[in-house]
């Protein structure tokens, strides 16, 4: 199994530490794994976006130029990141100040509307653990017992009382991620 | 069972040497190796083995106090990026001039100038044909791995105190800002004083009586003495020319074509291999680990066998005319790669095989 991701929205919606519990989920499933970030003024403002794979065998590059799955949370990243889906790959976003739907009928295309969630959930931090669930339930690529082993390792010990309300932002997630016909 | 952990390559050169026994860093932040001090500096090693982790005022300041805990036979280390590494020259033909080891990690940004945060590969120049004056080298360890990053810590000490020279670590963006799994070694102690003065006769450890003064300098009037200073430090380098020299071959056995690169340039050429393979193209890769002293053999014999080399790398063309020196010019060698703090992709790089090499 390889799975080579991109996620891909604005700094501070917890792009970098979404994929940063990801590839933890990945070593606590014994697998390798990279984390290649897009660092600097991003993380304060602006694009952020982070390329995460995950692999039973040894990672070549950790820079792509396409990928398996695409993880979209806004406008400037659907711009820049929905031609670079593989064919046949499979495309996740958030419709929140989305004005310019996916068009590719080659690739499967799923919308999570996590920041109304978070929003209706009065847990805005949550925002990008239901976005994770919406992940891993069209792409199971590590079980939610290991990625709540990653959150544990990526949280330093005095949050780890915020692991709960985080789970329950993985399933709900997984509850509201649905399929999307593309129009032509 | 080993403990395998998620990092970056900026900490675990942070923890790599704190575990091998460092004594000392001395250090000035800049983007994107500050990791390194601010891992240093939230371990508190000072409590823990007596590690000296300190911020200087500039980097000037940094590698003067690295010439200082140098002198004293200690091991002692800096890290930085492009701009900071450009003030150490200085710092760094003295350190070589006065026969003192240790070690400097060059996290490479896009230049010249202030340049950019980004990645890039463009000092190769300065690490290996040396940004300072004279005739000195840097032996160079180009890590391609957050695991590398961590492992050359303790290679690049031992090759600094086996040699008395300065070692560069040359990394960049990529290597320094990503996170991979790393295995960590086992705490090793540091020094003691006597085991200091029992093997480096040469560190001023304070004059004991009826001992010889110990002098650490790199001035001498007398141009015949430097003259023959100076043929010491070459036989000294010939030796690390011989015995150093470190690669790795990836899918080299039946290639047609070559790619060279070091470092991040090199996993993602790697990954270039992949698809030219599936492609139905041979490719191989050799990828440098010691740039100085560099694969000058391996090379060479490769050349016998492929019909032409592509020298990838962060830069406008640096790497490629050490190639060309050890191919003798007997077959073609092109140089790709995106400037300023731009990757390219393993797609880029196959392209530009197909047009510069395969077609051309």
């Amino acid at each position: 199994m390889k799975e080579e991701i991109i996620i891909a929205g604005f700094g501070g919606q917890g792009v970098l530490s979404m994929g940063k519990i990801l590839a933890y989920s990945g070593v606590m499933q014994d697998m390798e794994v990279s984390w290649m970030p897009s660092y600097g003024p991003e993380m304060r403002g602006g694009t952020a976006n982070v390329t995460v794979i995950i692999s039973d065998d040894k990672i070549s590059s950790p820079i792509l130029h396409e990928y398996d799955t695409a993880i979209i949370l806004n406008q400037q990243s659907m711009d820049k990141f929905e031609a670079h889906v593989k064919p046949g790959g499979t495309l996740i976003y958030d419709g929140n100040g989305i004005t310019h739907h996916p068009t590719r009928k080659d690739i499967t295309v799923y919308r999570i509307d996590a920041t109304e969630e978070a929003a209706r959930m009065r847990s805005v931090k949550t925002f990008n653990m239901i976005v994770l669930g919406g992940y891993l339930k069209v792409k199971p690529v590590v079980k939610i017992e290991n990625v709540i082993k990653g959150l544990k390792k990526s949280l330093p010990e005095r949050h780890h009382h915020l692991i709960p309300m985080n789970e329950k932002a993985i399933n709900r997630g997984m509850e509201i991620i649905h399929e999307m016909e593309v129009e032509a | 069972m080993k403990e395998l952990k998620l990092m970056k390559g900026n900490e675990a050169i942070a923890h790599a040497a704190i575990r091998y026994g460092v004594d000392g860093y001395f250090g000035y932040p800049i983007t994107p190796q500050s990791e390194v001090m601010e891992t240093l500096m939230a371990e508190k090693p000072w409590d823990t083995t007596g590690m000296v982790v300190l911020q200087a005022e500039s980097e000037v300041a940094s590698i003067n106090m690295v010439y200082g805990g140098a002198g004293c036979g200690k091991r002692v280390m800096t890290s930085s990026s492009s701009p900071g590494v450009s003030l150490m020259q200085e710092g760094l033909t003295y350190l070589a001039g006065s026969e003192l080891p240790c070690v400097v990690v060059n996290v490479v940004r896009g230049g010249p100038g202030l340049g950019t945060i980004q990645p890039a590969q463009s000092d190769y120049f300065q690490a290996v044909k040396g940004g300072g004056h004279g005739d000195y080298k840097l032996i160079t360890l180009a890590p391609a791995s957050v695991q590398e990053m961590a492992d050359f810590v303790e290679d690049a000490f031992e090759l600094a105190f086996k040699y008395r020279n300065p070692v560069m670590i040359l990394s960049d963006g990529i290597i320094g800002q990503m996170m991979e799994k790393v295995e960590l070694k086992e705490f090793k102690p540091r020094w003691t004083p006597e085991y200091i003065e029992e093997n480096f006769p040469w560190a001023t450890t304070g004059k004991k009586k009826g001992q010889e003064r110990r002098i650490i300098t790199s001035v001498e009037l007398d141009p015949y003495v430097m003259e023959d200073f100076n043929y010491r430090l070459q036989a000294k380098y010939k030796a690390c020319e011989e015995n150093e020299v470190r690669y790795e071959k990836i899918m080299c056995d039946d290639a047609e074509y070559l790619l060279v690169a070091y470092g991040s340039s090199a996993r993602i050429c790697q990954k270039s291999v992949e698809i030219a393979r599936e492609k139905g193209i041979k490719v191989g890769m050799l990828r440098p680990i010691t740039l100085y002293p560099f694969p000058e053999k391996q090379l060479k014999d490769l050349a016998a066998q492929v019909k032409g080399i592509l020298s990838v790398e962060m830069s406008a063309g640096q790497m490629i005319e050490d190639i060309k020196l050890a191919v003798e010019c007997k077959i073609p060698v092109q140089h790709y790669g995106r400037l300023g703090g731009i990757i390219h992709s393993p797609g880029e790089v196959i392209e530009a095989l197909e047009q510069k090499i395969i077609g051309g």
